[in-house]
């Protein structure tokens, strides 16, 4: 569904050709399965955003292309929503005025979008809150916001850039659980960039792992844990110890 | 958020409720109201003792008022220095607001229109007024001129600013979610510097007053400007402080309800503010 054919990009100083200043992607190529949940694992440097930014069509690369469906993408789509780490909400608008936000621009009508968008809120647990601004709430509803007028487009690919990483840790777990619950009652593939090994495996069912300078794909982990993995504890499963401690290898090495 | 039915129960445990002592500092509009009344009635008392062509007193600046009223005078030429004002400002205002999110979004337009920005920004604006006197004689059209450069550059400086400030992000955010420019401009840009744009209009009232009775005091002639000029050669200091004072009262007025209207614009940046 989703292809990343030979991406290479090349950031300059000053956009200065004649000064390059960073090879952020080189020939980098993997694709993913529709309903796949993959993490673009590594250390900052390698990459990993500038790749899901790609994929947004928010920057072009130098070489290769993305495909999705087999078609080639190069712009942002409605095919395709990004769950931003700072979270991306605008300040002036209310709770349920940012997750109308992506529905405005796509001309649904007032009525129409504020019911999808109650719907979201609903899914992502802020029932109640659709009034209040951004800076009135915690940094994690915040985020579940971002969730929301993400998934209220109804993306095939939710791209989903280090989306817990500004959140303390009780709410990071609480937020990791949730998106697993809501990833699974939808067939959307998510591809969630983070340089948490832990959160990878815990996620995904199949981590790439990436390194720096230039950025590319060090190798693909498969992560076989049973899923739905909120029940039990899936961190003291024996294969997930093997998982982490394989990748971090990785990433040493 | 409304307190849970725990809270409650702390809160009335607690039992904060209990006078506190009295402070100055929880009655501040009480003590500004004070402040006023105790400065007025001082004036009053002191203000008689001074002679009467150097300064007036409240009560005798009252009695002027009602003579000018009554002459209706004063309602004349307060009339029409209004409306130059609210032309003049009004132009000023959308222009600059347009220019300020050109220059502010568009490096061609920036460097196209700045070097005529800053160098009328930093000319003092009644160094104008004589060839701008000269240009459109001593009718309305002159003085409309005049609050116009007096009101556009705050505007224009600080839309542009404004826009200068909105981060990258949101504006990536924008984009990630499908927006063209004119969504960007409309849902992004305008409502990111609108804190900034209201910022100007603030000081864009005020420096258009200033312009408008600059202007009418030098072609002394009708308006507000004109009457201080008028009173002030005839020695007539408590008709002068007429003037002076509805100028000051119009500002106030003016200043606080852009305020008000920033509030309701901006609601976000109410809340956000800190004590």
């Amino acid at each position: 569904m989703l292809e990343v054919r030979q991406l290479s990009k090349v950031f300059f100083e000053q956009n200065d050709p004649s000064k390059p200043g960073l090879v952020a992607l080189y020939d980098v190529s993997f694709s993913v399965r529709k309903n796949e949940f993959v993490c673009l694992l590594g250390p900052s440097g390698c990459g990993k955003t500038t790749l899901i930014r790609v994929i947004a069509g928010l920057i072009q690369a130098d070489r290769g292309e993305i495909r999705v469906d087999g078609k080639p993408v190069t712009a942002p789509g409605r095919d395709r929503c990004m769950v931003f780490q700072q979270f991306g909400l605008l300040p002036w608008r209310t709770v349920l005025g940012n997750v109308e936000f992506g529905l405005e621009i796509d001309g649904i009508p007032r009525e129409q979008r504020r019911e999808i968008s109650r719907r979201y809120l609903e899914l992502v647990g802020l029932h109640g809150f659709e009034n209040y601004y951004p800076h009135q709430i915690s940094g994690g509803m915040q985020q579940r916001v971002g969730i929301a007028r993400a998934l209220s487009k109804e993306p095939d690919i939710l791209l989903m850039d280090e989306p817990f990483g500004a959140v303390d840790a009780q709410t990071r777990e609480q937020l990791q659980e949730e998106l697993l619950k809501i990833w699974s009652k939808t067939d959307t593939t998510v591809i969630f960039v983070t340089h948490s090994i832990d959160e990878s495996v815990y996620l995904s069912d199949r981590v790439i792992v990436m390194q720096s300078r230039p950025g590319r794909i060090k190798e693909e982990v498969r992560v076989e844990l049973p899923r739905p993995r909120w029940e039990g504890d899936v961190k003291a499963d024996p294969r997930f110890a093997e998982l982490r401690a394989r990748i971090r290898e990785s990433l040493r090495g | 958020m409304a307190l849970n039915a725990l809270e409650q129960q702390a809160l009335t445990d607690l039992d904060l409720s209990r006078a506190r002592p009295f402070r100055l500092a929880d009655r501040l509009g009480a003590v500004r109201v004070l402040s006023v009344g105790l400065l007025i009635l001082a004036w009053e008392i002191f203000g008689r003792d001074v002679n009467p062509l150097f300064l007036s007193y409240p009560s005798a600046i009252a009695r002027a008022t009602m003579q000018l009223l009554t002459a209706g005078e004063f309602q004349r030429q307060a009339l029409g220095s209004l409306q130059v004002y609210a032309i003049g400002l009004s132009a000023a205002l959308l222009l600059g607001i347009a220019l300020g999110l050109l220059m502010g979004r568009y490096r061609l337009a920036e460097y196209i229109l700045d070097p005529y920005v800053y160098a009328l920004d930093a000319t003092p604006r009644v160094a104008l007024i004589p060839l701008l006197l000269l240009w459109f004689g001593l009718g309305p059209m002159s003085k409309i001129a005049i609050v116009f450069l007096s009101g556009l550059f705050p505007v224009l400086m600080n839309t542009f600013s404004g826009v200068r400030t909105v981060s990258a992000s949101l504006v990536e955010v924008g984009r990630a979610y499908g927006a063209g420019e004119r969504n960007i401009f409309a849902k992004i840009i305008l409502p990111a510097s609108l804190p900034f744009i209201m910022a100007g209009i603030r000081l864009a009232v005020g420096r258009a007053l200033i312009g408008i009775i600059t202007a009418e005091m030098f072609a002394a002639v009708t308006g507000l400007g004109a009457l201080l000029i008028r009173y002030s050669s005839a020695l007539a200091t408590d008709k002068f402080f007429v003037p002076v004072i509805f100028l000051a009262v119009l500002g106030v007025i003016l200043s606080h309800a852009v305020e008000l209207w920033e509030k309701r614009l901006a609601p976000w940046k109410e809340t956000e503010r800190a004590l």
